[in-house]
């Protein structure tokens, strides 16, 4: 379980994470929403220690974070952030392949191998998996990133925004692969997403933040509502139920 | 493997240069010679290794391909030490101290220096490494104007002695310095070691490093404490020289194209060595000491920095 205590972030003056305490729970797929700049994308790289917090704490599975050894956190807690550039040229395997350093320290044994093999399986990118990152289109590529989050193997993945300029196709995808990782090999995953639509239907738990504050959190059904909605974006949102799924119509 | 062959071609291309370099008109006097190019050798092997190493982790770190660092001021700190000694002193206080002493505190200066530069940039978190650059380049032109302020005012005999050390020059190497050079080099590869496996995760960013568990901050600062250590030594055995590391580095990306260190660390080494035993012959054969290596190096270094930089703006534009 991660579990957040008054964590506080401030850029000059202006808090961007107001005493956020928070719990998630382990083994569930939990969405992070709310407007822009309200916070989401600051906690979660909190969580993953990316960034310092000024106030609080952070435990995974009863340990303070900042107590953990970097390299014991990273075969327990990935992350994978909106903006992955890199400037290297890779092919699909060799970045897959750096998913393992934790385990390897660079040299890849038969069994990071697998791993590796696996993981690549697991997104379905086993035929171009020779081919390099820029020759792939942005659905291959957060695909193939995503490859290198599995093949870390860690028990928590967090991933910022990973819909990011995506077209449909490619977002049903990798929502799919994030559900298959949660219900199949039992990982927790917390992301960051901005259409309540993906939220609602994929997710198991939702936390919604605004101005730096946890205004609701609970099962995905309970905030998807149009009352809550109003809450979070100051938006009259109507919520429509089609083939069992919550859709919110926002369009207008 | 196609890595290995293409090492084992550079290998064999330096050993070469070294041989032809120790054995050309060697003449009858072999006592005499020998030793004298084997001690220059030496001194070469030493300063191109430390140069092409060094500015591979920087450039690693930095994320960049045009950045040496030479940007964050150590070459201009390195000609202020130098002016200030001779503007205070005179030249023949330089000329009559223990050549160690100077050697010793040169270095001290210059880590010293540096030291005080990474406790800016890691003390607050969020400081980015361009910060550190920014205020690089700031003090490196500070201390270049106080040099040149400095060296208006002298005796234009004791600025003769200021611009012989403005160019790197292998002519009149240091025997003593060298076993200092040579001690401090082996510690601080010996330290090394350990951060080798951390450069390939670096070159993906901060992020991703932190992500894949690596101490960035401490292993970061280490790295470039280590930098500064072999700049400072290769600057003061044979003079500022790091645009070498600009051509060395980036010629060995394009001929080796991989991202993995261990490779890129032995085929900069190589092609350093190349570079700069290969020059020193043509100073010494083709232009009978009628000019220094750096000049050299830093003419086709200096075309090279153009090409990339018109190659980069190619390809930001398509």
């Amino acid at each position: 379980m991660v579990s957040v205590k008054n964590v506080t972030k401030k850029y000059g003056s202006k808090k961007v994470v107001d005493h956020v305490s928070l719990k998630i729970k382990k083994g569930k797929l939990t969405s992070f929403i709310g407007p822009n700049g309200a916070g989401k994308s600051t906690l979660i790289s909190m969580i993953s220690r990316l960034i310092a917090r000024d106030e609080g704490e952070i435990y995974i599975d009863d340990r303070e974070i900042s107590t953990c050894k970097s390299n014991d956190l990273a075969k327990k807690i990935s992350i994978l952030k909106q903006s992955n550039h890199i400037n290297l040229r890779l092919t699909v395997k060799e970045l897959v392949s750096f998913g393992r350093f934790p385990y390897s320290q660079g040299r890849l044994t038969a069994e990071d191998m697998e791993q590796i093999n696996r993981a690549i399986q697991y997104v379905n990118l086993e035929d171009i998996q020779d081919k390099y990152l820029d020759q792939l289109s942005g659905g291959q590529r957060q695909r193939a990133y995503i490859a290198m989050v599995i093949a870390q193997d860690t028990e928590y993945i967090l991933l910022d925004e990973p819909l990011n300029n995506l077209d449909m196709k490619h977002s049903v995808q990798i929502m799919k692969i994030l559900r298959k990782l949660v219900d199949e090999m039992g990982k927790t995953v917390i992301i960051v997403i901005h259409d309540i639509n993906f939220a609602s239907v994929y997710s198991d738990y939702i936390v919604a933040l605004k101005d730096g504050k946890i205004i609701k959190e609970g099962p995905a059904d309970e905030i998807i509502h149009q009352d809550v909605l109003k809450d979070i974006y100051d938006m009259d949102i109507s919520i429509e139920q089609i083939n069992r799924c919550k859709i919110c119509v926002y369009f207008a | 493997m196609r890595l290995k062959g293409k090492l084992a071609v550079l290998a064999v291309m330096a050993v070469a240069t070294v041989i032809i370099y120790l054995f050309i008109q060697v003449g009858s006097n072999w006592d005499y010679v020998l030793p004298r190019r084997g001690m220059k050798v030496v001194a070469m092997l030493l300063t191109a290794g430390a140069i092409a190493f060094s500015t591979l982790v920087f450039m690693t770190i930095t994320n960049n391909r045009i950045l040496t660092p030479s940007i964050i001021g150590l070459d201009s700190l390195y000609l202020l030490i130098q002016t200030v000694v001779i503007f205070a002193f005179g030249s023949a206080t330089l000329t009559m101290m223990d050549s160690h002493f100077q050697f010793l505190l040169t270095i001290g200066l210059m880590v010293l220096f540096s030291a005080l530069l990474y406790q800016v940039l890691f003390k607050k978190e969020g400081q980015n490494i361009y910060f550190l650059l920014l205020v690089g380049i700031i003090l490196g032109t500070f201390f270049e104007s106080i040099s040149t302020f400095m060296q208006v005012l002298i005796d234009p005999n004791e600025f003769q002695i200021v611009q012989d050390r403005m160019f790197a020059s292998f002519n009149n190497v240091n025997t003593d310095l060298l076993w200092i050079a040579i001690i401090s080099v082996i510690f601080v590869a010996m330290y090394l070691t350990r951060f080798v496996k951390y450069l390939d995760v670096l070159s993906l960013g901060r992020e991703q490093a932190i992500n894949l568990g690596v101490d960035y901050d401490a292993v970061v600062k280490r790295l470039l404490t280590v930098v500064a250590i072999l700049i400072s030594v290769s600057t003061a055995l044979v003079g500022p020289i790091t645009f070498l590391g600009l051509l060395v580095v980036n010629v060995a990306h394009e001929f080796l194209k991989t991202y993995r260190h261990n490779y890129l660390i032995a085929g900069s080494i190589l092609i350093g060595i190349i570079a700069v035993v290969g020059g020193q012959l043509i100073v010494e054969r083709v232009f009978t000491f009628s000019t220094t290596l750096s000049v050299i190096i830093n003419f086709i270094g200096g075309i090279y920095f153009i090409y990339l930089l018109l190659k980069e703006s190619k390809s930001w534009l398509a």
